[in-house]
């Protein structure tokens, strides 16, 4: 059992370990001046796809839960916490303030329809929670797209038709403007936050996985009836599971959010599509092996832009790049393979002989 | 995996090193472009890219801007803000002095954003959201949404077309509902009266039975498509099956209507739209260009072709006038053209005269043109 928990232990130092040095390379390249505009720009949203990859770890990993609806957990937490930024541009000037309540705001409003969702769906066994969070996550970002909320003296006005429609005094301003979204929010991520964040990311799960709650919901993974014949509360923990995977793509969805000054709710960057990008790094990153889901975000969001230089040819090199991983990942015979020449195996090998 | 992974990584941070150690030469004039080159929008930033290097290629064979020649570069962001953000950080890893892009409108106002800090000139050809050039260093050269809007019910009225006018419109798309916006508030004014105006949105954009139907309940004469070509094909398609015949009339966006695939052209006959733009013009600059970019590409090119043209003798207009060169910073060749681009005036493809405001908008009149016989013919 000691050397069971020195084990984990070990694990997450690396995890952490690995985030803080690659925080203290990008410095030094910084600060050395040695690092591109584009890698500059990446960074953001390496540590965004990151948090959201850890904490549908969360669901699909730890869980067992399948979630095709990650992205509109992250639309919701993007939403409220820009609409909740642009309101409060004049009110709270100090922009660390500001950004610090935008992420609890953004955060609670997304653990908030995870609990919403989860409720009636994680009642059930089955493959239910993968569809209804594959319509929410589509429903989310068609709601985003015929939203309009617009401000004047008499407060906030809102109308699901058009910006006329508000019926906004002439020194209002339309502030969300449906299929234009949010535009002028201020640039508050940065590297740092997104770092930071990421470690509290971790921080959560990590500790979560390893407490008294964290084999509880394995159990619940591992087998449900014998997990409910030990009396285990079934939905209290899988809720719980769900609610702080989607409150954590809330802070992913925050520090996208004020990634860009412009956000809007398309296809590519709320919809489907983004959620399965999301299970992809973690299925690539490996199912419940948090660090992988780190590393695979990172690998993925950075490769089709240092593949930018073979231009049309990027998007076929990366889809071959993920075909490549998927089966040195999770083929038998790759398995074999890297079971045979492991390094750790070899380096062992060689201990043997030295001992011998 | 974790092994590979750990190599990757360290590949990758390979690469970052070395990415950063290309330098400028000082000797020619780097322009960037930014555009969707792949998915959904890849039509309209292919049209921008060809007929910008066309143009690039045209005036470094006429010896160049003031004597130095001119490097094109053009990304791809696939009609995505931030994957944007990363083309335009590429395009400053390699040096761009000026930003021709970017193509579509919501990636173009997260690239404004990042330009405005940097002091890099922008000017779009075709981003036409009010906020795209909401800043002092950004132009453009399309009409913006709202121009557009009052412009079409202004043509309409003013040439009594129909009084009875019923609107299909994107409501999730930027440039369909913000043409839609302003053309509604116009309409009272021209005494036309909007009997139905129908919305759908991304996903549902196939089937527009029930879109018709009410604009034919209603008795419209008119239909108004301020949307892209692909759907206004399905639609007229449709509106063809149910044998509804009003008069079609649509923006710049229904440009290439002509050159989608299996579409039936007879239908689009009669089909009305405003835009600066008809490639079958009769003046000498059109004829050479569509001449040429149809050897160069072998297609007739499209009104977001003729915007990027324009942009790039634009921007060689405002360099000849702000007299900069080549080794200056790209914020002191912004501040330059700042002022050049209000003192500049264009004969182009897209208008004649065409001069620019402080706030980054161009004046020049819009043109309606009708398909005759499976051409645009000028009004």
């Amino acid at each position: 059992m000691k050397k069971k928990f020195d084990k984990t232990a070990k694990s997450n130092a690396i995890t952490y370990g690995m985030v803080i040095a690659f925080w203290v390379i990008i410095q030094i390249m910084i600060y050395t001046d040695n690092i591109s505009s584009l890698m500059k720009g990446l960074l953001v949203p390496v540590c965004a796809y990151a948090i959201l990859a850890v904490s549908l770890n969360l669901t699909v990993g730890i869980l067992g839960e399948l979630s095709l609806g990650h992205a509109g957990f992250m639309c919701v937490g993007a939403f409220a916490s820009a609409f909740f930024t642009i309101c409060m541009k004049d009110v709270i000037p100090v922009a660390g303030v500001r950004f610090t309540l935008a992420l609890l705001i953004g955060a609670a409003s997304a653990a908030v329809f995870g609990v919403l969702i989860g409720i009636p769906v994680l009642r059930l066994r089955g493959d239910y929670l993968a569809i209804v969070t594959l319509a929410f996550g589509e429903i989310i970002k068609n709601f985003m797209n015929i939203l309009f909320i617009g401000r004047d003296s008499q407060g906030l006005h809102f109308s699901t038709k058009d910006s006329v429609a508000l019926g906004l005094e002439p020194d209002g301003v339309v502030l969300l403007k449906g299929p234009q979204g949010i535009t002028g929010t201020s640039k508050d991520s940065t590297f740092t936050i997104g770092i930071i964040l990421l470690l509290i990311t971790l921080f959560i799960v990590l500790r979560l996985i390893q407490s008294r709650d964290g084999r509880a919901i394995k159990a619940i993974r591992d087998n449900r009836i014998a997990a409910e014949s030990i009396g285990i509360n079934i939905t209290k923990y899988k809720l719980m599971a769900f609610a702080i995977s989607a409150g954590l793509a809330g802070i992913g969805g925050v520090l996208y959010a004020h990634n860009l000054s412009t956000l809007t709710a398309t296809s590519k960057n709320f919809g489907y599509n983004m959620s399965i990008m999301i299970l992809v790094f973690v299925v690539l990153g490996g199912i419940g092996n948090i660090r992988g889901s780190v590393i695979a975000a990172a690998v993925l969001t950075v490769l089709p832009e240092l593949l930018r230089s073979l231009s049309d040819y990027r998007m076929l090199i990366y889809a071959i790049v993920l075909i490549v991983m998927m089966l040195f990942n999770w083929s038998p015979a790759a398995l074999e393979f890297r079971e045979r020449y492991s390094l750790k195996r070899l380096l062992h090998k060689n201990k043997a002989k030295e001992a011998a | 995996m974790k092994k590979f992974m750990k190599f990757a990584s360290l590949a990758c941070a390979a690469t970052m090193l070395f990415s950063t150690t290309a330098f400028a030469e000082g000797e020619t004039f780097k322009i960037g472009g930014i555009g969707p080159i792949t998915g959904g929008a890849a039509v309209y930033g292919q049209a921008v890219m060809n007929a910008a290097q066309l143009a690039v290629d045209e005036i470094n064979a006429a010896g160049g801007i003031a004597g130095a020649q001119v490097e094109f570069n053009f990304q791809d962001d696939e009609h995505d803000a931030e994957k944007s953000v990363n083309a335009y950080n590429t395009l400053k890893d390699w040096d761009m002095q000026m930003l021709l892009g970017t193509v579509t409108s919501t990636p173009c106002i997260a690239v404004a954003a990042e330009a405005v800090n940097d002091n890099m000139f922008l000017l779009t050809p075709s981003g036409s959201a009010v906020e795209c050039v909401a800043n002092d260093n950004a132009f453009r050269v399309c009409f913006s949404d709202p121009n557009q809007g009052v412009a079409s019910a202004q043509y309409i009225g003013e040439n009594k077309i129909a009084t009875k006018v019923a609107v299909i419109y994107d409501s999730s798309d930027v440039y369909s509902s913000g043409i839609y916006e302003k053309f509604a508030a116009e309409a009272a004014n021209q005494g036309l009266e909007i009997v139905a105006a129908e919305a759908f949105t991304a996903d549902s954009k196939t089937d527009f039975s029930v879109q018709l139907q009410k604009a034919k309940d209603g008795g419209a004469e008119l239909v108004f498509l301020p949307i892209y070509y692909t759907e206004a094909s399905l639609i007229l398609t449709q509106a063809a099956g149910m044998d509804y015949a009003p008069i079609f009339f649509g923006c710049d966006g229904l440009d290439g209507l002509l050159a989608v695939e299996s579409f039936d052209t007879a239908l689009a006959e009669g089909v009305m739209l405003l835009t600066p733009f008809a490639a079958d013009a009769e003046d000498e600059l059109t004829q050479n260009f569509v001449a040429a970019y149809q050897e160069a590409y072998g297609e007739i090119p499209n009104q977001f072709a003729a915007d990027a043209y324009d942009g790039i003798y634009a921007i060689k207009a405002a360099v000849e006038q702000a007299g900069v060169t080549p080794d200056m910073s790209a914020s002191d060749i912004c501040d330059a053209l700042k002022v050049s681009m209000t003192e500049i005036t264009i004969d182009g493809l897209t208008g004649t005269g065409m001069t620019w405001t402080a706030d980054g908008e161009p004046n020049k009149a819009p043109k309606a043109v009708k398909i005759t016989d499976g051409k645009y013919a000028a009004m």
